[in-house]
């Protein structure tokens, strides 16, 4: 019972968070919301017994990347951008589109109840997301996607650093 | 009762509609890269569910690697808004129309 009800407070929140991030007009004001957003998801995770992950999210999304993203938002100094006076087309289609995928995602969670897996007890799922065992799978079974991905962050960092760079003139 | 895996999947499915219904609908590019992330977000949550509910530490391993994709992207797409900035002096995704014509 106490799961349930820490569910459907973390999913509330976690919906809210993400309503906020899309209708609030300050970016700033967006950022924080994402971050309420990435918590809650990070709550979730610790629902699930899945710790290492939840502790990852909330050391890479919510301390690296959403830093990443508030620090350009604050450098770039931005104004509000100006309301449109005419009504935009593309936002009806957006919502039309957005709801359409809704109701295609649900219509295939609910069509597939019947065959998904059972879950398994909750001492299995707290050693199946443990530090260990996923240290265990990722540098026996991943080592090379591991070393891919470290290579991949590194030309990441060098291709964002010669884009920003000014150019000489 | 315990909280399944079909509710997760449920929230996993909304969280990524408003991170699409968001990309289409706003101007600004950052809040459209952050939609991205929200789409991300909402993927992991599936994966973690999955792999959690079947026993399965490989989608968990999965999730890591998108976490490191997500933050590769999130760096190379602020460094992109940066640099177009710096020639049009604003980010309203309808003012870059370079190639349009």
């Amino acid at each position: 019972m106490a799961a349930q009800i820490l569910f459907f407070v973390l999913a509330t929140v976690a919906i809210a968070g993400a309503l906020g991030m899309l209708i609030s007009r300050n970016p700033v004001n967006s950022a924080l919301w994402l971050i309420l957003n990435l918590f809650c998801v990070a709550g979730l995770y610790l629902t699930m017994n899945a710790e290492f992950i939840a502790v990852v999210q909330v050391l890479v999304y919510a301390g690296a990347i959403m830093v990443l993203f508030l620090f350009v938002i604050m450098l770039l100094n931005l104004a509000e951008l100006p309301n449109l006076k005419r009504l935009e087309w593309r936002r009806v289609i957006a919502f039309v589109l957005g709801m359409g995928l809704l109701a295609m995602l649900s219509f295939v969670v609910a069509s597939s109840l019947d065959v998904l897996p059972v879950p398994q007890s909750l001492e299995m799922a707290a050693a199946n997301g443990s530090a260990s065992s996923l240290a265990k799978a990722l540098f026996v079974e991943f080592v090379l996607p591991f070393e891919v991905i470290g290579i991949l962050l590194l030309a990441a960092t060098i291709g964002a650093v010669m884009l920003s760079k000014r150019k000489p003139v | 009762m315990e909280a399944t895996l079909n509710w997760y999947l449920t929230l996993s499915a909304v969280l990524f509609t408003m991170g699409v219904v968001g990309f289409l609908f706003r101007r600004n590019v950052i809040v459209m890269l952050m939609c991205v992330e929200l789409m991300l977000n909402a993927v992991n949550l599936t994966l973690v569910a999955f792999s959690q509910s079947m026993g399965d530490t490989t989608g968990q391993i999965l999730v890591f690697f998108v976490m490191a994709v997500a933050a590769a992207e999130a760096a190379i797409g602020l460094a992109l808004v940066i640099a177009i900035f710096r020639n049009k002096l604003t980010i309203d995704v309808t003012q870059f129309n370079l190639f349009k014509y």
